[in-house]
């Protein structure tokens, strides 16, 4: 029996872990999100399936196999089936390269420490934008092949304010690349180790939100727009198109939609969190925790996504593409000189 | 077979190229041409990155993604310019536009 | 390195059998799709040739962009699928002197290809792995060449894309009435 090498078994176990740690995000904030929507309508959300209705995503799910699994005769076949598993793959894709926590030996028990990502590749943040933009096809196939009025005008709006906001998305990204001079996500978060001093007393963590607060800003609007969230939802808007992209689809497809959209959102916070507020750094309390850190802080960015989602208005279609184009483009823009200039003068 | 060398590239380049150019002369939709011509652009991509590999020099990419960002520009402006002759004539056969030809 | 070579054959042969189908196949957005396809196995190739940056790049203009605008405009213009009997009979090209041109043409070029192929089969053997200080994969080294010897070269080309913005945006707009 020739000997397995390590290094692969070592990859095939985060793969497998990331992948079923996804599912189990997304299935978390389907239940996050009943319950915070509940809460901040002053009522109780799921409490019936399971303690604290915990398990009312499982019961979602349960629900959405039992049904019938439709698609309008007059809809193209094969892309109607490949739109959702397109908008799926690229959401869990985009995960490959996002690491999650410094590197652990698991209290000991592995013999050298293994770092906690599936991939470390040079060019990090680029691919995570390359897979962004691979996910506007999921949606605009769905609009398209499934040949009614309400999805197509649904999937090329939504399509649309994807490509429009993709530019804000790049431009936060490059600011932050000028702070951290490099594309590689570990070496970002890496860059962020420590704390600012005054007087001896270190008072605030070297992340890169303090830095670059406007960029932070801008790519947390960005990711709102481009994962299709209120209040840049309109694309999907139940009250204006019926389901918009995802209309004519139902049981598993439609489930498969509900699923990228949140483990997009997942993505996008994750990022964030490396990106921005210092993966897993919480400069006084020691590092080899670190993914509990990195989790928390993703918790708090996925709860901001549902409290925004909950508490705001919708934008009107022509109001969002406005403030994407000709807000938020030139503030992106601005924000990536005065990073130069600052980087230059300051010579970090 | 020994390992890939760079003639396997430009082989598979130039099959490419060719593909490109019988989808040009080939097909009667103006939009399926730009898709060859397209094609055709991205041959000469493999190219000169397999090259830049080859002589271990950062040109190759360098050029690369200056033909990138021609090609966009190109693709932009072909695609207006097929809308607007689809709103002349009604029709994307590009025989449908031979008025100047004796 | 025999992960490569089979890398190497599975993202070649895709993009060929890609391509193929795109100027064989009647559908216009499967067409659209195909190349996508097409795209992403180049990508890989670039991968492999220790060009990440060419890669990546690939995928976000190309494959993002690009294909995008061209999927956009095949919906809204609801192009219709070719018709293999209205090709054979109108097509300028086929007809009996043309193909025989044709053939003949091609069969030369094939000759010649192969013949080229021979003879510098020997010459060219891929560098090993440590090129000198990774020069050719840096993201960094690209940015200061674009920016130094290519400096000019980069400033027209962002003048062409402003062109190329406004021209569009002109041919494709409605005529005033």
């Amino acid at each position: 029996m020739p000997a397995i090498d390590p290094v692969v078994v070592v990859q095939i176990v985060l793969v497998v872990v990331v992948f079923h740690a996804l599912l189990l995000s997304a299935a978390g904030m389907v239940w996050a999100e009943r319950k915070v929507a509940a809460r901040l309508q002053q009522r109780f959300g799921p409490t019936m399936a399971g303690p604290a209705g915990l398990l009312q995503p499982f019961a979602d799910v349960l629900k959405l196999l039992f049904k019938e699994e439709l698609r309008p005769k007059a809809s193209d076949a094969v892309l109607f089936y490949i739109a959702p598993v397109i908008s799926v793959g690229t959401a869990f894709l985009a995960f490959c390269v996002v690491p999650f926590g410094p590197p652990t030996t698991f209290f000991g028990l592995l013999k050298e420490p293994i770092p906690l990502y599936v991939a470390d590749v040079n060019v990090a943040m680029l691919v995570v934008f390359a897979i962004a933009s691979m996910g506007v096809y999921g949606i605009v196939l769905a609009g398209w092949s499934s040949n009614s009025k309400y999805s197509l005008l649904g999937g090329l709006r939504s399509s649309a304010q994807m490509i429009s906001y993709e530019l804000c998305y790049g431009m936060a990204l490059a600011s932050v690349l000028l702070v951290a001079n490099s594309l590689s996500l570990k070496d970002v978060v890496e860059a962020q180790a420590g704390a600012w001093h005054l007087f001896g007393i270190p008072i605030l963590p070297r992340w890169f939100v303090f830095v670059q607060p406007v960029g932070f800003f801008i790519f947390m609007t960005a990711g709102i727009a481009e994962t299709n969230r209120a209040p840049f939802d309109f694309p999907e808007a139940e009250q204006e198109l019926v389901a918009g992209y995802h209309t004519e689809y139902s049981s598993m497809t439609f489930a498969m939609f509900f699923l990228a959209e949140y483990v997009n959102m997942v993505t996008v916070s994750a990022v964030a969190t490396n990106l921005f507020l210092g993966g897993w750094f919480l400069p006084p309390l020691p590092v080899w925790l670190g993914f509990v850190w990195w989790f928390a802080k993703l918790s708090v960015l996925l709860f901001f996504y549902l409290w925004i989602r909950w508490t705001l208005p919708r934008y009107r279609y022509d109001q969002l593409m406005q403030f994407g184009w000709k807000f938020l483009l030139p503030l992106s823009v601005v924000n990536l000189l005065v990073t130069a200039a600052g980087v230059l003068y300051f010579g970090s | 077979m020994g390992g890939v060398t760079l003639t396997h590239y430009l082989v598979l380049s130039a099959l490419l190229f060719a593909i490109g150019t019988a989808g040009v002369f080939l097909r009667r939709n103006v939009i399926t041409i730009l898709l060859s011509i397209e094609i055709m652009l991205n041959a000469v991509n493999l190219t000169f990155v397999a090259a830049g590999r080859q002589f271990a020099s950062v040109d190759g990419q360098v050029i690369v993604f200056f033909v990138m960002t021609v090609a966009a520009a190109e693709a932009a402006v072909g695609l207006a310019l097929v809308i607007a002759l689809f709103r002349h004539r009604e029709s994307l056969n590009p025989e449908a536009f031979t008025s100047l030809k004796w | 390195m025999a992960l490569n070579t089979v890398f190497f054959y599975l993202f070649g042969g895709l993009a060929v059998v890609a391509s193929l189908l795109v100027i064989g196949q009647r559908n216009p957005i499967y067409s659209v799709l195909l190349l996508i396809a097409s795209f992403a196995a180049l990508s890989g190739l670039y991968i492999l040739l220790d060009s990440p940056f060419a890669a990546v790049t690939q995928m976000i203009v190309y494959a993002g962009a690009i294909m995008v605008l061209f999927l956009f405009v095949v919906m809204l213009l609801n192009v219709p699928r070719e018709d293999a009997a209205e090709w054979d009979r109108s097509h300028p090209l086929n007809k009996p002197g043309a193909r025989r041109l044709g053939t003949a043409l091609s069969v030369f070029v094939l000759v010649e290809f192969l013949w080229a192929v021979w003879h510098m089969a020997g010459r060219f053997g891929m560098p090993l792995k440590d090129t000198s200080a990774g020069s050719v994969s840096s993201v960094a080294a690209i940015g200061r060449s674009i920016f130094t010897d290519y400096a000019f070269p980069f400033e027209a080309t962002s003048i062409l894309i402003l062109a190329a913005m406004v021209g569009a945006v002109v041919l494709a707009r409605r005529e005033q009435e």
